[in-house]
């Protein structure tokens, strides 16, 4: 759960640093954002996160399986969310920046007052899919031995030998942490569409 | 030309201009040979304009004619290809540095941007905020008036478009008509000394179209506001503009007072459009 919080957050603010990166008007920025998110998009996770665990020690950068899950998860998630951020502020249209150019009002405004409102709201669900998915995919960091629910739940098999309970309990589980979130993003959803046809 | 492709031009060659307007009223908009271009698509040729503090010019003309092209290039929406453009005696999109004008910054622009104001034919309400909000954000956060004072304001404004009783409701809630009335409201909150109005009841029923001249024609009346108005509706124009400017294929082919524009058109080709108007205007009525 620490890792799923941890990571997400990571991940969210990595999707708007490099989603603006991604439309910066300087070339070097656009190209460093690019190349970032093509990488950890065109990479698997799980390729990714035995990198950070066990080759990284051997260039001398010692991390613990939380810290390795934490920052894995965070800099995947956040590529992928970075297109979320991205595709939401080109999907407002071009005629709201101008309706504040004529107000105005300063490109820093437009895009705080105007654009990020309407372009959250877009974000929304994809966000949503987005934090589900790292919520399985820390099941993945379990695989470099941290003690997360499906490593527990392989130990409990090991242990007792009942597979199909086992594997159904974690399955539950997981659905029990993961239906909060999407109630929560449906309801949020809802708060921020106020007003919308 | 500069990097910007903008041409520079003495200043000296732009005091010439500045001699001739010194005998009448000192223009508040002046186009002084101003061409737009997209890409190889020659929008607008060498216009010539100047518009007096307080007068009420309408545009007409076909579409596709340049209209919207003048009107955004004065809003700074859209840069022109060659020619200044003087706002209240100063150059909207250049800069005077040694005898000579140069693109000019973001801040520039800004300051002088700052007396135009524009409606848009699709009302570009911002659909997040209350009509309330609609209106009193730019005085709050551009011109940096209190809260109280701009919800002040923007009531009175709203008031006086009719929508005092709107105020917590969001654009999508409301009408077409209404919802440019609450767009002319949120410019003119802004006092700009100039107001550019594009073929604003063109996306409106029918029906709805009234309402909305009836509070341009209170604006006009008062005087206080310089305005420019691309307008498809020629009653509209008889009734409010003092004059008529004709654009055909990029250039200004004939402008004149109203009824000398509408009653007794000298150029062929305004002659052709408003009889092709009328025309339209039969059949559809
Ligand atoms: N951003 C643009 N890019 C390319 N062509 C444009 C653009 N804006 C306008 N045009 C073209 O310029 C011409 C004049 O357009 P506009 O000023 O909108 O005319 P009007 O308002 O009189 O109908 C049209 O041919 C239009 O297609
Ligand atoms: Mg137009």
């Amino acid at each position: 759960m620490q890792l799923t919080v941890f990571s997400s957050t990571l991940a969210f603010i990595l999707a708007f640093i490099v989603g603006f990166g991604r439309l910066s008007k300087y070339r070097p920025i656009r190209t460093i954002s690019a190349i970032y998110v093509e990488f950890f998009r065109g990479t698997s996770l799980l390729v990714q996160l035995f990198w950070a665990y066990f080759v990284l020690p051997h260039f001398g950068l010692e991390l613990s399986a939380m810290q390795a899950g934490v920052i894995v998860l965070g800099l995947n998630y956040g590529a992928y969310a970075s297109e979320v951020v991205r595709s939401s502020i080109l999907a407002v249209p071009k005629s709201q920046t101008e309706a504040g150019i004529a107000l105005n009002m300063s490109p820093t405004q437009i895009m705080l007052r105007v654009i990020l409102p309407q372009a959250f709201l877009t974000m929304l669900p994809p966000f949503g899919n987005l934090l589900i998915e790292l919520l399985k995919g820390t099941a993945l960091v379990s695989l470099i031995t941290l003690g997360d629910l499906m490593f527990m739940g392989a130990q409990l098999r090991i242990t007792t030998l009942r597979t199909v309970e086992v594997f159904s309990l974690v399955l539950i589980i997981y659905f029990i942490i993961a239906y909060p979130l999407i109630l929560g993003v449906r309801g949020l959803e809802s708060k921020f569409s106020k007003g919308r046809a | 030309m500069n990097s910007k492709g903008v041409v520079v031009i003495e200043a000296a060659q732009l005091n010439q201009y500045a001699d001739i307007s010194a005998v009448e009223d000192k223009p508040i908009i002046r186009y002084q040979k101003v061409s737009k271009s997209f890409g190889d698509l020659k929008v607008l040729r060498d216009i010539d304009l100047d518009i007096a503090p307080g007068e009420v010019v309408a545009v007409i003309g076909s579409s596709g004619s340049g209209k919207t092209t003048l009107a955004r290039m004065l809003m700074t929406l859209e840069q022109p290809t060659s020619g200044v453009i003087m706002v209240d005696g100063e150059p909207l999109w250049h800069k005077e540095v040694n005898g000579e004008l140069v693109p000019a910054d973001e801040k520039h622009i800004r300051r002088v941007r700052s007396k135009i104001g524009m409606v848009f034919q699709q009302f570009n309400l911002f659909p997040h905020m209350t009509i309330l909000r609609n209106v009193t954000e730019a005085p709050i956060h551009v011109l940096g008036i209190s809260r109280a004072e701009a919800k002040e304001k923007a009531i009175a404004m709203l008031n006086k478009v009719g929508l005092g009783n709107k105020l917590d409701v969001f654009p999508a809630q409301l009408s077409g008509g209404q919802q440019q009335r609450v767009a002319i409201a949120r410019a003119l909150v802004m006092r700009p000394k100039v107001m550019l109005c594009d073929e604003v009841t063109s996306a409106l029923d029918p029906e709805l179209v009234g309402e909305v001249l009836e509070v341009l024609k209170e604006i006009a009346a008062e005087g206080e506001t310089t305005m420019l108005l691309i307008t498809h509706e020629m009653g509209f124009a008889r009734d409010v503009a003092d004059r008529i400017i004709f654009i055909d294929k990029g250039r200004i082919v004939e402008q004149g007072p109203p009824r000398a524009i509408l009653g007794n058109p000298r150029n062929p080709r305004t002659c052709e459009f408003l009889s092709r108007f009328r025309q339209q205007w039969i059949s559809k009525n």
